[in-house]
């Protein structure tokens, strides 16, 4: 273990894993850390289908096959949650739960999570009724009743996937029309078993042990229904938590680094890369994307050092 | 230790009549962060004899997973003498798991 690697990565997402990949080959030592296990949220889909090469990879094999490919070219790893970053002797000290780590160049690939509707006693009905992955808990409700809740792309194909599974599918869309894509919106209207309730919120989650009903608010005239179901599927977006960082890199309205697609961040040292960037396409391709710019322009800044 | 596979066969004398603490790990084969976390489960069955962890294949064992009202994976469960004494659900890091059963 070097005194002071010359890139420090935070995040073995597919963004964070090719910045590493980028800068072992660009003979820089690289220490990737990241909190729970490589791979990030592609590890919660079953079959990527449009990422250039195969036509079917599960995230899980995707993500394996990236890991090893930075750790056979040298890369390090160390699953440590990071905690803090600052600047130090001109470079950056690194803090996680357990240790802290220099690097003359930090590149933030940190993603994101997913968000929560912040209604009471969400958090303790989360895998008993509750769920954010309809892909990995679809499974569980094979002709039960399950409503999900969100407006965009996501929300669409989980209700359509459950749709397959459930005898009943709610979809709670707070607006009148949705954002996501035509395509599905137009199947999932012309689905049997599927009711969609517009301009609606979900505002009390009703249980026992487990979830056993929503209560479901209408925006306009403000009427409330209850809706008995077994389980609720929460897809109303994703958030990024860079709060750690907000000392040395600017953050937009939503949480995201400010950066354009060169990667730099008002920090000259620290690079961000992956959907924890401000940016127009959060997809696997444009994550790897980012990696490799990233690590070239924090090859770029140590050269100039 | 490595980690036994288990079925509702074999649930009562591995898990409930365990005479130590068993980690109980729900899964399913397509569940991909349930296959993130089976190297760090791996690492833990070998280097702490001092409880046991065993694998529920909720495809297979399904009435199990209903049983113990498991419906998000991966769901690790802690028995202690025959009775649930913790649980956590979702993908969490090696150390957080070994603090779930070790208390």
């Amino acid at each position: 273990m070097p005194d002071t690697y010359d890139i420090i990565v935070v995040g073995a997402g597919p963004a964070g894993m090719t910045a590493a990949i980028y800068a072992r080959r660009a003979g820089r030592t690289v220490l990737v850390l990241e909190a729970l296990s490589y791979g990030g949220q592609i590890l919660n889909t079953p079959d990527i289908e449009n990422y250039p090469v195969e036509a079917h990879i599960s995230g899980f094999d995707f993500s394996t096959k990236v890991y090893e490919q930075a750790k056979g070219l040298g890369a390090e790893f160390k699953f440590e949650k990071v905690t803090g970053l600052h600047r130090e002797d001109g470079g950056y000290a690194v803090a996680t739960v357990k240790n802290s780590y220099r690097a003359k160049a930090v590149i933030l690939a940190t993603g994101s999570e997913n968000r929560k509707l912040g209604l009471e006693d969400e958090a303790r009905l989360t895998g008993k009724g509750v769920s954010y992955c309809a892909t990995c808990d679809g499974n569980f409700y094979r002709n039960k009743v399950v409503a999900v809740v969100g407006g965009g792309n996501t929300a669409l194909e989980d209700a359509l996937y459950l749709s397959d599974l459930a005898k009943q599918v709610y979809l709670i869309h707070r607006r009148d029309s949705f954002r996501g894509d035509d395509t599905n919106a137009a199947r999932l209207k012309a689905r049997e078993n599927v009711e969609i309730v517009y301009n609606a919120n979900v505002t009390r989650l009703i249980s026992e042990k487990r979830l056993k009903a929503i209560e479901v608010t209408d925006k306009l005239d403000g009427s409330v229904r209850t809706i008995e179901l077994n389980g609720l599927f929460v897809a109303v977006g994703r958030v990024p938590e860079n709060q750690n960082f907000a000392h040395l890199v600017d953050l937009d309205d939503a949480g995201y680094v400010v950066a354009g697609e060169d990667c730099h961040t008002r920090e000259p040292g620290v690079f961000v890369a992956g959907d924890n960037r401000t940016k127009a396409l959060r997809q696997l391709v444009t994550a790897t994307a980012d990696g490799a710019m990233a690590a070239t322009e924090a090859v770029k800044y140590l050269n100039s050092l | 230790m490595s980690i036994i596979e288990v079925t509702q066969a074999t649930f009562e004398n591995e898990v409930l009549k365990s005479d130590v603490p068993v980690l109980a790990d729900f899964n399913a084969g397509w569940c991909g962060p349930c296959r993130a976390m089976k190297p760090m489960l791996e690492e833990l069955a070998q280097t702490n004899p001092g409880y046991k962890i065993v694998s529920i294949d909720i495809d297979s064992e399904d009435e199990l997973a209903e049983d113990y009202d498991v419906s998000s994976i991966p769901c690790l469960v802690v028995f202690k003498g025959g009775e649930e004494v913790n649980r956590s659900v979702g993908l969490i890091a090696k150390d957080a798991i070994a603090e779930l059963v070790e208390g």
